[in-house]
């Protein structure tokens, strides 16, 4: 009886574990480099840097790290009007991508743990989901 | 020392032909000029697509998936649209007038679509419908390719008319370089050529051929969005992006290869090669390319009196210098090329008016029409 309540309970485990597969951070990372490959590198460059007045930097960006929700609100929703990153005025339109909410996550922790950026933070997609549109710069 | 002249000669001859590659002639910026722009539709952040039913009527395409019908400047959305696929650089791309709207009220779209309601992804697909007001009805798929894909890249797309009761369409690479643009059984990276009721003209040139596309027209591209008809020849006319340099215009012949990516003048956007080859036998040069690239849109050329010496120039939107480029094509050559409305904002599209006038659309402006000052 123990032993079938063990192989149930193991079961049931290896059974959610598959319904609802929980990337690690790494694996995140690796699938938002995709992502950021895509979708995003026309504009903000390979090196996060953007393009000074058009394109606000990703890198060492102060945007980002103050406004991690926003920032999601802004890949999500897409972006228009004033910020200020790195005291720099921006006022470009970024338009909404098409991408799902666990895409956003991943690319949401790929720009923030690459080139020289580190965050603490790891994002997913019950994060993104949550993330009203009423967010957008702030 | 005949030996070493010959040498000498030759390095000459290459850096000779090494240094002409760039974008000659080189584009001029004029000082002072004799026109002006007025803004006549705002608040479309991507005005994608554009075509006019009258001079006081037209119709705009938001890439986001809204339609709108204007009229005597006042600005509605028509209902009835097909359902829109937005992902990356897809979404609502091109529309057009039937050639006799007039008669049977009949306009083209092409968009991004997942029509196979998989989990896919999605293609550039060409739809057609019948507009009454700001309504559309009796919407027809003509079109749709496949395989539906989750890339965000290249889905083209530009609607133009020959004069035979043939309609041009354009479809990109998908993000998929290496495998669509020069297989015929598949596709992306072509222009393709419809009857006007959607179906396969019998002389396209690939109607034969096992397993290939039948609505192929012409192949080997990678992502053309500017497409127009020259207004003497009756020619199909494209532009399309290059990758890192190697922007293209084509002028589109029935069956030819244009080389994508087999043969280019661009490079990769990391700076690493494609190919070292820039052309090919069976595979068609260019009438003209970029390098660097000016990220070319729309396309059109002007017929009409309304501007000072711009009659039978060609216009080329650049989204990434944000201006409009004119071409002067003296003997099927590139003699002249200008800014026009330098820093304008990413000019996604070009149309001449009925009433001969250019009209831009400008991303975050709307749409722009460029005055003569009197």
């Amino acid at each position: 009886m123990r032993i079938l309540l063990v192989f149930y309970l193991v079961s049931l485990g290896f059974l959610s574990a598959k319904l609802t597969p929980q990337k690690t951070k790494a694996e995140s990372i690796v699938a938002g480099a995709e992502i950021y490959q895509d979708f995003c590198l026309q504009c903000h460059l390979a090196s996060g840097e953007g393009v000074s007045g058009v394109f606000p930097p990703l890198k060492n960006s102060d945007y980002l790290f103050e406004n991690i929700n926003s920032s999601i609100a802004g890949i999500k929703y897409g972006l228009k009007g004033e910020i200020t990153v790195n005291d720099e005025v921006y006022d470009g339109i970024m338009v909404t991508q098409g991408l799902d909410d666990e895409e956003i996550a991943d690319v949401m922790n790929y720009i923030l743990n690459q080139w020289g950026n580190s965050s603490d933070l790891f994002i997913n997609a019950q994060q993104v989901a949550a993330v009203p549109k009423s967010l957008i710069a702030q | 020392m005949k030996k070493n002249i010959l040498t000498l000669l030759i390095s000459f001859f290459v850096l000779q032909v090494g240094c002409a590659q760039e974008n000659t002639p080189m584009i001029e910026t004029p000082e002072t000029t004799n026109y002006t722009y007025e803004i006549v539709v705002d608040g479309v952040d991507i005005p994608w697509g554009m075509a006019f039913i009258s001079s006081n009527e037209l119709l705009v395409t938001e890439k986001s998936g809204i339609l709108y019908h204007i009229k005597e400047g006042v600005k509605s959305e028509v209902s009835g649209l097909p359902e829109i696929y937005v992902r990356g650089q897809g979404g609502l791309l091109d529309v057009a007038l039937h050639p006799d709207f007039s008669k049977n009220k009949i306009i083209y779209m092409t968009l991004g679509a997942n029509t196979e309601g998989n989990n896919k992804g999605g293609n550039t697909a060409m739809y057609c419908g019948t507009l009454n007001g700001t309504q559309l009805s009796d919407i027809k798929l003509l079109y749709k390719a496949g395989p539906n894909s989750k890339k965000g890249q290249h889905w083209g797309s530009r609607i133009v008319f020959d004069k035979k009761g043939h309609l041009y369409f354009t479809i990109g690479d998908r993000g998929n370089r290496d495998v669509n643009p020069q297989d015929l059984s598949r596709d992306g990276g072509k222009v393709y050529r419809l009857n006007l009721d959607g179906s396969i003209p019998e002389d396209n040139p690939f109607v034969n051929k096992a397993g290939a596309k039948e609505a192929v027209f012409s192949y080997g591209h990678r992502n053309p969005q500017g497409m127009t008809v020259h207004p003497k020849t009756g020619e199909v006319w494209e532009n399309e992006h290059g990758p890192r340099g190697g922007d293209e215009i084509n002028i589109i012949k029935k069956g030819i290869n244009y080389g994508w990516p087999k043969i280019t003048y661009g490079i990769n956007y990391s700076g690493t090669t494609i190919t070292d080859k820039t052309a090919a036998p069976n595979m068609e040069q260019p009438f003209y390319y970029w390098v660097p690239s000016i990220g070319p849109s729309g396309m059109a050329f002007s017929t009409s009196n309304v501007y000072k010496g711009w009659k039978n120039n060609l216009f080329i939107g650049s989204l990434k210098f944000e201006y409009l480029e004119r071409l002067v094509i003296k003997k099927n050559k590139v003699v002249k090329r200008e800014k026009v409305l330098n820093k304008i904002g990413r000019v996604r599209n070009v149309v001449e008016g009925p009433d001969g006038y250019l009209y831009l659309g400008v991303e975050g402006k709307g749409i722009v029409k460029i005055v003569p000052r009197s």
